[in-house]
């Protein structure tokens, strides 16, 4: 039936399986390069998601994500570094860094509409990185390191990659609930009202600077978060690796290609777009750099052209077009 | 002791970089009362709606709401304080269902999602479109839609509603079906402003009629009274 308030059975079910196979995936993996692989899946996925809250319900479409992943990465990691702090405290220092930020950025930025907003995020993220470049304090195009000495679950710093996948596996199901919170709240229905007619949502008494702020910081907490577990994952960062466009691009490209606005679609998204990344460099081997942009470049004509609510809308029409599959038009 | 009006306006007027859409309105709108306002095309009454919602600012004059100055509020304030518009051009959620549409109104009231579809399914049934609750909202007709977004604002619980043109391009049936529901909108002692063109709609349910040209009000009074006024044959006739 239609009432949203309740659970839907069959969904629920279809999440603890989905859950159980993540949990039990590692456990015939051996090689940690294979696992390596399903975690940039995960992380992928997590950002995903966290970009779709502001990008897909409500429809402000940020192309500099990258931001609030490098502030996250860099917050965590100079608090680690500077005052030895624990990196589970520096990813919420990172979130609460982002989320600042978030609103400093949104004030002027959320004036602009369309495709507009989305060159001032693009603006936005290239001024930071050029700054963090030139920073000494942060010690520039350099970038930070970890120290190796401390390991364990306090300092996020593992010898195998196993606590590496299920710690993602915690962050992306934190980020999917957060996303699934929002879509069955008020603010869902706001965001949404917001992407589809703005005006009309004002005048329902909805005021849009709030609510893309909302959408905004929210995204940006969950976005640094991801940044944190990065730099504890590659005990390595700088500018280049974590602010820079093609990060922005990827977290965007996540959502769109696996259908915007939807709650599992990034995921979906993230496990086609690593996939065909991960073939690609195999594939082609260093000589090859550069063809993930590509590759990119392809995936957003062919969304597009053919699917602009991405593969999630194409698995949609697939099952309206199923004979006696049609589940959800019974209501209709 | 006089309570004030629900709506009063003042000497309100709006340019738009010279161009005059208002000039020098007044009038008063009482609790639950009917006004029509008719005029010929671009004698300025959208631009009237959006000064009223707080989607203009008004270059001169005053908006008085409940005896509240509300001159130059913004559209979500307005909403917050009473009053409810629909558009011209129907501007409904294509990604929502009906129900959802008018779930997003009711939510300026209520912030409970059980709540809010509690209340869309009332005012949904008030305009007649419960059959359409689980219909998206761009697959509705024209004329449903136009329901639907009464019914939305209804939602927002207003003590006066602005509704621009909700009857235009319905046919006979529907015009009568549209100007009862306008009744019983006042009935629920719900004032209503309606912008129309369609005078069968307006003329028979309005206890008043303000007439605009040229962005002036030219004509106060009646729908018996306007009728027979000479400004408003001449403006609608030509001299």
């Amino acid at each position: 039936m239609s009432n949203r308030t309740v659970l839907d059975p069959r969904k629920a079910l279809g999440a603890v399986a989905l859950l159980a196979f993540a949990l039990l995936l590692p456990l015939g993996i051996t090689d940690p390069a294979r696992l390596n692989f399903f975690i940039l899946i995960l992380m992928g996925a997590q950002l995903g998601v966290a970009w779709n809250i502001v990008g897909g319900y409500a429809g402000q479409v940020s192309l500099g994500h990258a931001v609030f992943y490098g502030i996250g990465a860099y917050c965590s990691t100079m608090l680690a570094l500077s005052l030895g702090l624990s990196p589970w405290i520096g990813m919420l220092a990172g979130g609460l860094l982002a989320v600042v930020f978030a609103l400093v950025m949104g004030w002027p930025c959320f004036r602009l509409k369309g495709h507009y907003f989305a060159m001032a995020t693009i603006a936005v993220a290239e001024i930071v990185q050029i700054l963090v470049t030139n920073s000494e304090f942060l010690e520039g195009a350099v970038g930070l390191s970890l120290p190796l000495d401390r390991s364990g679950l306090a300092a996020m710093v593992f010898l195998s990659k196993l606590p590496y996948y299920y710690i993602i596996l915690g962050l992306l199901v934190v980020t999917v609930l957060v996303a699934w919170a929002i879509e069955r709240s008020h603010i869902g229905y706001y965001f949404r009202a917001i992407k589809d007619e703005p005006e009309a949502a004002r005048a329902l008494g909805v005021s849009l600077t709030r609510y893309k702020l909302i959408a905004l910081s929210v995204s940006a907490f969950l976005t640094a978060v991801g940044g944190s577990f990065y730099a504890q994952k590659e005990m390595f960062i700088d500018p280049g690796s974590v602010f820079v466009g093609a990060i922005s691009i990827k977290i965007a490209l996540v959502a769109i290609l696996g259908g915007v606005g939807t709650l599992m679609g990034p995921v979906l998204g993230a496990v086609i777009l690593i996939t065909i990344e991960e073939y690609s460099r195999t594939l082609f081997g260093s000589t090859g750099s550069g063809t993930d942009m590509i590759i990119y470049a392809m995936m957003i004509i062919l969304v597009a052209v053919f699917s602009p609510a991405g593969v999630m809308g194409l698995l949609q029409d697939l099952r309206r077009h199923l004979p006696g599959a049609g589940k959800t038009s019974e209501t209709r | 002791m006089n309570t004030p009006p629900l709506l009063a306006v003042d000497g309100l007027g709006k340019a738009f970089d010279g161009l005059v859409a208002n000039r020098d309105i007044s009038f008063i709108i009482h609790h639950a009362e009917i006004v029509g306002l008719i005029g010929p095309n671009g004698a300025g009454k959208t631009t009237l709606f959006n000064c009223l919602a707080g989607f203009h600012t008004p270059t001169t004059g005053r908006i008085a709401f409940e005896g509240h100055d509300i001159t130059g509020t913004t559209p979500e304030a307005a909403a917050e304080l009473g009053i409810a518009r629909t558009f011209q051009i129907v501007r409904i959620f294509h990604s929502m269902t009906a129900l959802e549409n008018v779930m997003v109104g009711a939510m300026l009231r209520t912030k409970r999602v059980a709540d809010a579809r509690h209340r869309a399914e009332q005012e949904l049934a008030f305009v007649g479109l419960s059959h359409r609750a689980e219909t998206p909202a761009s697959s509705l007709t024209v004329s449903e839609q136009k329901r639907l977004e009464v019914a939305r604002a209804l939602a927002t619980d207003p003590k006066l509603i602005l509704l621009d043109e909700v009857m235009a391009g319905l046919n006979q049936t529907e015009v009568r079906e549209a100007s009862q529901l306008v009744v019983r909108i006042h009935q629920r002692g719900i004032a209503s402003i309606i912008v129309e063109h369609v005078m069968e709609g307006i003329m028979p349910i309005a206890h008043r009629m303000l007439v605009l040209d040229y962005g002036a009000k030219i004509a106060d009074g009646t729908p018996a009274e306007i009728a027979e006024n000479p400004a408003v044959i001449a403006a609608y006739l030509g001299e």
